[in-house]
């Protein structure tokens, strides 16, 4: 299954022009994602993964270069996004939100119970379907953003930081509760992140990126088990060794960076 | 064990009970608060006004008031008055709180229409409409339709840039999230920009609302037949201060109700905040 290529980016450049000077963000990017694949982006912020993931989503556009999506089905959409916290749209219930892909694409209203009804239930929300999102807590708000992406049923996964602004325990949950929804659906899925263990808790390959511009400078590949668990990972000694090794290159990075504008 | 020896025992619950209670307390004491000031104010009025502190000549007690206010309810006199302005106001506000939604959500939308419109509204604003009333009484006449347009013309203005503004200040997260779920331009608009432009929106028709009662009053005693501003202004050249009061305090009145109405749709219309 893996050997499929779901996602091909080819020599993707993306610079920001402004008066002062333009930011190259992304440098003459090339990459494949497999299909079924789950990926983290991971490199300081500021390095471009969030305008690749932009990109991918349709919501900003390259300077030169190209992406494709490999279609499955066409009457799925091409991607689906996680926003981060803010994401959910505070005028429409939970379950309106969750809704909200497969109602603007005008999917049949049986269907759309359907997936809305299972996706409440699958991330513990049915009980909260008709609430406004101002009722509940920081992570229910990101189950519902989940929901929503998974709900909309498309051929890859973007999330964008969806757990960053959670307490630890919170994060430590809706990682496991997403692993176990990304498991059954076997989907594609592109995931940018701060946090190394949740890099390493969640993907199969873990692409480190550099800053300014933005390159994909190594790649690593976690082929712990699944099902995973955060105490599986803090107890391997492997997965101890590359949590040191991304340190180390983020630290670089960081220095790297201080240099240049110092 | 300790609390035993002492021989008092603190009871958690009850603790936090007696001080529910006393909050409890607090808020009723505040809301006595609320009713007491009108109240107050008006008692201090009439006792004033009836040991000769305020001159009864210009500050007729207000008891005389209610008085004047049931006689000239039962001749049947002021209810034309109240019927006549109700009409001019709510005809005048709806005049132009509507197209100030329709042309205020275009702005908000379309930028060249924001950058066309901008600077008209910009230079129409600070002309008060009624300094416009001679030319609307002579283009529109002396009856109902020039007191309509010109409150319509001075509610438009609260109301377009309010609802510009509210499209303009949506959180562009829910644009994206709009783009990226795939949300065509009919379900845009309905589903973001204008729930999502409500609650600004219905601030400015809640100034729209103060206005076009201010409007009203004056633009009724400068050209008008019959009104509450009439009244006023005919009870005043006359020196019926009594009357004049009446007219005042239903002024107040309609304020104070149409205030309460609409806080009450707000509501109603944003149960997400």
């Amino acid at each position: 299954m893996r050997n499929k290529t779901k996602i091909t980016i080819r020599d993707l450049t993306k610079v920001f022009y402004k008066k002062q000077g333009s930011v190259t963000a992304l440098d003459d990017l090339n990459l494949t994602i497999g299909d079924g694949e789950f990926v983290c982006l991971v490199g300081p912020s500021g390095c471009g993964k969030t305008t690749l993931l932009r990109i991918l989503a349709g919501l900003e556009n390259t300077s030169i270069g190209e992406f494709t999506i490999a279609t499955e089905n066409e009457e799925r959409p091409l991607q689906s996004m996680v926003f981060q916290e803010r994401g959910i749209i505070p005028w429409l219930t939970v379950e309106e939100n969750v809704a909200f892909g497969l109602k603007m694409r005008h999917t049949p209203k049986e269907i759309v119970e359907q997936r809305t009804s299972y996706y409440l239930k699958k991330t513990g929300l049915d009980k909260f379907a008709s609430l406004y999102p101002k009722e509940l807590s920081g992570g229910m708000k990101q189950r519902v953003s989940i929901a929503r992406a998974f709900a909309n049923d498309p051929e890859i996964l973007l999330m964008d930081e969806p757990f960053a602004a959670l307490d630890e325990q919170n994060k430590f949950i809706l990682q496991e509760e997403l692993l176990s929804i990304w498991a059954e659906t076997g989907k594609t899925v592109l995931f940018i992140t701060h946090s190394i263990d949740e890099a390493l808790l969640l993907s199969d390959r873990i692409l480190l990126m550099s800053a300014q511009p933005g390159r994909i400078v190594q790649e690593i590949h976690v082929d712990m088990p699944r099902p995973r668990n955060m105490e599986k990972v803090r107890e391997n000694p492997e997965m101890a060794a590359k949590f040191v090794e991304i340190w180390k290159h983020l630290q670089e990075e960081v220095q790297q960076s201080r240099q240049e504008e110092a | 064990m300790r609390k035993d020896e002492t021989g008092i025992r603190y009871d958690p619950f009850e603790v936090e009970q007696r001080e529910w209670k006393r909050r409890q307390t607090n808020e009723r004491l505040k809301q006595m608060l609320t009713i007491a000031s009108p109240v107050f104010l008006l008692l201090l009025w009439e006792v004033m006004s009836r040991t000769g502190m305020l001159d009864i000549r210009f500050f007729p007690p207000p008891s005389a008031i209610v008085g004047t206010f049931f006689s000239m309810m039962s001749s049947g006199e002021l209810v034309t008055h109240i019927g006549v302005s109700l009409y001019r106001i709510v005809g005048g506000f709806l005049l132009g709180v509507i197209p100030g939604i329709v042309i205020g959500l275009l702005m908000g939308l379309y930028s060249p229409v924001r950058h066309f419109v901008q600077p008209i509204v910009m230079a129409l604003m600070p002309i008060p409409t009624l300094a416009l009333l001679p030319i609307i009484i002579i283009l529109f006449g002396i009856g109902d339709l020039s007191k309509v347009i010109t409150i319509a013309g001075s509610v438009f203005f609260p109301v377009v840039i309010n609802t510009a503004a509210g499209v303009i200040n949506i959180d562009s997260i829910y644009l994206d999230v709009a783009k990226n779920y795939g949300a065509g331009r009919l379900n845009f608009f309905l589903k973001i920009a204008l729930p999502g432009a409500l609650p600004v929106m219905l601030e400015g028709i809640q100034m729209g609302q103060a206005i076009a009662l201010l409007t009203i009053v004056a633009a009724e005693m400068m050209g008008a037949t019959s009104g509450i501003g009439f009244l006023i202004w005919t009870s005043y050249k006359a020196f019926l201060l009594q009357e004049m009061y009446v007219g005042l305090i239903l002024i107040s009145f309609f304020g104070y109700l149409f205030s309460v109405m609409l806080r009450g749709m707000q509501k109603k219309l944003i149960p997400w905040r």
